[in-house]
């Protein structure tokens, strides 16, 4: 215990960066799978979406909802023969989320390296 | 004593990791069967050297590489289907349709000209044309793939060249190094590196 103790007060001082005022919406790691999986793709049903994230259909469901109600992504629903078929597609809104989002996140890592150096 | 929590940059790298493998993911068809490719190698080497003796017989030849064609699709189709099921990936996905327009647009082009070059006659510029077509379609199909596949149909291209320059005996043999050689290579290296 007492060795740990003057390890950390021999350790150089952390910097720690100023943290920014990121998307919290996307942060979240199943909202940014599908975010970042929709950048890629024009559009993707439900399933696809489904097995991209291997997850269940509630988490899918409960996500997809959010993020709609942020205007990030589209959903269109729409009959194969007579099975339903969901499709979602990212808005112009989403893209830019997940482009600042990314751009938050590189500064933060720039800020941190930064720091220590 | 609880975990402690990740320092906020970690939180960040976590995420970047997060953002690239879902768009690598989602954004790539990654049902190659290797193993497939891999004995799909092995059974053209044995065309290979059923058709060298039938060389002096150009009919017979092409019988022989029609036959192996046919093989290969089912061993293609067959393994495909097994490594879809296997790694649950959506198979008739927005990225596979795109995959497979760009795969056998090259591959339905060599068939006409095929058919062109037999009906005249003409069976010596047939090994460029199917290596020459069989690596286009790789190379196209390959921007909605993993990587090695665009570096394979460049190697098969590159055969392509060397077999437009030989007479059909020597061709053969080039056709042998491409469907065997490249096949039992890029097999393995994408059956070791991207699961089966």
């Amino acid at each position: 215990m007492a060795r740990t103790a003057a390890a950390t007060t021999n350790r150089k001082p952390i910097v720690e960066p100023q943290v920014p005022d990121f998307d919290r919406l996307i942060h979240e790691r199943t909202r940014l799978s599908i975010v970042s999986a929709l950048a890629v793709n024009p559009t993707l049903s439900f399933n696809e979406l489904k097995a991209i994230l291997k997850t269940t259909d509630g988490n899918v469901s409960v996500h997809t909802r959010k993020l709609e109600e942020a205007n990030y992504l589209v959903c269109r629903k729409s009959f194969e023969g007579r099975m339903p078929r969901t499709e979602y597609s990212l808005t112009a809104a989403g893209r830019r989320a997940l482009e600042k989002y990314l751009g938050h996140m590189e500064a933060l890592i720039k800020a941190t390296r930064k720091g220590s150096e | 004593m609880p975990d402690q929590p990740l320092p906020i940059h970690e939180h960040a790298l976590e995420s970047l990791r997060i953002i690239r493998e879902t768009m690598d993911r989602a954004g790539s068809f990654t049902s190659i069967p290797g193993w497939g490719g891999f004995l799909i190698g092995f059974t053209a080497i044995a065309a290979c050297a059923l058709a060298q003796r039938a060389v002096s017989d150009p009919q017979a030849w092409l019988r022989v590489w029609l036959i192996e064609a046919g093989v290969a699709a089912a061993i293609a189709a067959v393994t495909m289907t097994r490594k879809w099921r296997r790694t649950e990936t959506p198979f008739m996905s927005s990225v596979a349709r795109r995959f497979f327009v760009s795969y056998f647009a090259p591959l339905i082009a060599g068939a006409a000209l095929t058919f062109t070059l037999v009906h005249r006659g003409s069976f010596d510029p047939l090994p460029a044309v199917w290596l020459l077509l069989y690596g286009t379609a790789f190379v196209s199909s390959g921007a909605f793939s993993i990587r090695v596949i665009p570096l394979m149909g460049i190697c098969f291209m590159l055969l392509g060249v060397l077999a437009a320059l030989v007479r059909l005996p020597v061709g053969n043999l080039v056709l042998g190094a491409g469907f065997g050689g490249l096949h039992i290579i890029f097999g393995f290296i994408i059956a070791r590196r991207y699961g089966g």
